[in-house]
């Protein structure tokens, strides 16, 4: 029906939702303090107050911008390349059918390999450093969005394309005005999963010998088994990921706020 | 008779159309053919199967026949044309576009642009009365309104031959009833040619001068019935013996061909 006027009603839902989400991370708090003093797990899950105290332990260390940015540069250049390869191989794939019968098996047959069992290989080709990092990522990200962009396209409702047509859309009026804005919502779920994909490649890409990084530096702090910053890095990963991912369902709903409903 | 023959708008000539199965060569039409005058409003009825919409596609130009032809306008049909609308029953709306832009779309896509393509598009939209929602998403439309954008959209396009493909089909009887005499009204206004497809012998009944009934497997014309009816019609038309007469003769033979299809 028309478009509901949003009241009060909304306004509450919104306080109400916040307090949910204040009461979960409290509950959070409280079962995080749990942990920190059971004797099983105290050693692995030290305190909040101690966590936090390694902020300025690991500024002071000169690591903490350091691995934020070079993770940040890797996953960004990664999941970059992985975007810009996947749109057109996707749309390729939707639109001549032996590049899909050819392809799609390998994407399927990858994409069911964690990355870490490969990056051996990828660093004795690449070498160490940024490179192998990139690489690892873009194939993770690429992998993930090709399919979703693909299935996307090819789900597109074929009457659109008809009445396009009736109406007197040429074909380059109907991937223009048609095919492009219909498949701008697969195109959004796909670059939303492969933020998170690429964040959780994030430590597979950083065992191949990096010199800084959120993920090396969980590795090189387990080594020492220093819980409190390695436990203060996976959370500052966590936050990424959820700024990230944020971010993205903004654009979503400004970009394809059209949309009659909106899935995963 | 000659005076007549020039008003024929569509001719339907013998037309065939096979699809290979999976068990084999499925026939969707077998020989069909049928005139259409101008401003004729024509009804099609029949089972699922009979190849109704099949009809629908091969005049729109969007399917080819396996054999026989399509004439529209003293032309033979190839690929869809602006002289041929299509209302489809699921809308068809572009849901990225507001109500404005989408009865925009065709007329974007004959060159007119800006200020009047915007003037032109507010015509069609108050003609199925929607100008409040000009602005709205089909999203925050009712099924009943998005197929007046629909309806609109199609106009826009100024076609000469409307072809409807059980354009109520998704929508309440109410929504259905109203949406039946406002396309009379249009009709009666605008007398563009109408090709409406429906399972619902009323609908088909109550819009149009004749009532084609289809017969399914294969497909083909298995009666035409001349609709004496005068407009302007009504719901009070309904209750009238002749309504009735004519219905329980359409009803009948509808649904012998629905047996047929069960067994």
């Amino acid at each position: 029906m028309a478009k509901s006027s949003k009241g009060k009603g909304a306004i509450s839902d919104k306080a109400k939702n916040w307090l949910w989400l204040l009461l979960s991370l409290a509950a959070a708090l409280a079962l995080w303090t749990l942990l920190s003093v059971l004797p099983n797990t105290s050693r692995s899950f030290p305190n909040v107050i101690v966590v936090l105290q390694q902020i300025p332990v690991m500024i002071e260390r000169n690591v903490l911008f350091k691995d934020i940015s070079s993770s940040l540069i890797s996953v960004g250049l990664g999941y970059l390349l992985g975007f810009v390869i996947a749109l057109p191989v996707a749309i390729l794939m939707a639109w001549y059918n032996p590049f899909r019968r050819i392809v799609e098996p390998w994407i399927q047959f990858i994409r069911n390999i964690p990355p870490l069992a490969y990056v051996p290989l990828i660093v004795i080709a690449a070498g160490v450093g940024r490179k192998p990092q990139v690489i690892v990522i873009t194939i993770a990200t690429f992998l993930i969005m090709c399919i979703t962009i693909y299935q996307g396209i090819i789900n597109i409702d074929e009457t659109l394309i008809k009445a396009a047509r009736v109406l007197g859309a040429k074909d380059k009026d109907i991937f223009l005005r048609v095919l492009a804005p219909a498949s701008l919502p697969f195109i959004l779920t796909a670059v939303r999963l492969g933020a998170s994909v690429a964040l959780t490649t994030l430590i597979a890409a950083e065992s191949t010998g990096a010199f800084a990084g959120l993920g090396m530096r969980i590795r090189s702090l387990n080594n020492n088994f220093e819980t409190a910053p390695m436990l203060l890095y996976i959370i500052i990963i966590g936050i990424i990921g959820i700024t990230v991912e944020k971010l993205i369902k903004l654009l979503e709903r400004k970009l394809t706020g059209w949309q009659e409903k909106r899935e995963i | 008779m000659a005076g007549e023959k020039r008003d024929i708008k569509v001719i339907i000539d013998d037309v065939r159309k096979t699809y290979m199965g999976r068990t084999g060569e499925v026939v969707a039409l077998n020989g069909v053919s049928l005139d259409i005058r101008a401003n004729e409003f024509v009804t099609v009825v029949g089972p699922s199967g009979c190849g109704k919409s099949t009809l629908l596609n091969i005049i729109a130009g969007l399917l080819e026949p396996t054999s026989g032809k399509v004439i529209c306008n003293g032309v033979e049909v190839h690929g869809t044309g602006m002289d041929r609308g299509v209302v489809f029953q699921q809308y068809a709306l572009f849901p990225w576009l507001t109500v404005k832009k989408n009865v925009m779309f065709p007329l974007n896509m004959k060159g007119i642009k800006g200020q009047e393509a915007e003037d032109l598009a507010m015509k069609y939209i108050r003609l199925v009365d929607l100008e409040k929602f000009a602005d709205h998403y089909p999203k925050e439309l009712s099924g009943g309104m998005k197929q007046r954008v629909a309806i609109a959209r199609a106009y826009a396009a100024e076609p000469e031959i409307l072809l409807m493909d059980e354009p109520f089909g998704a929508l309440d009887a109410q929504t259905r009833t109203q949406l039946q005499q406002e396309l009379l009204n249009t009709w009666e206004r605008e007398m563009k040619t109408c090709f409406f497809i429906t399972h619902d012998v009323d609908e088909a009944l109550i819009l149009g001068q004749r009532v084609i009934i289809m017969s399914a497997r294969p497909g083909r014309i298995k009666e035409i019935v001349d609709i004496d009816i005068p407009y302007p019609r009504n719901q009070e038309t309904k209750m009238t013996p002749r309504f009735l007469e004519l219905k329980n003769h359409i009803w009948s033979q509808v649904y012998q061909e629905y047996l047929e299809v069960r067994k």
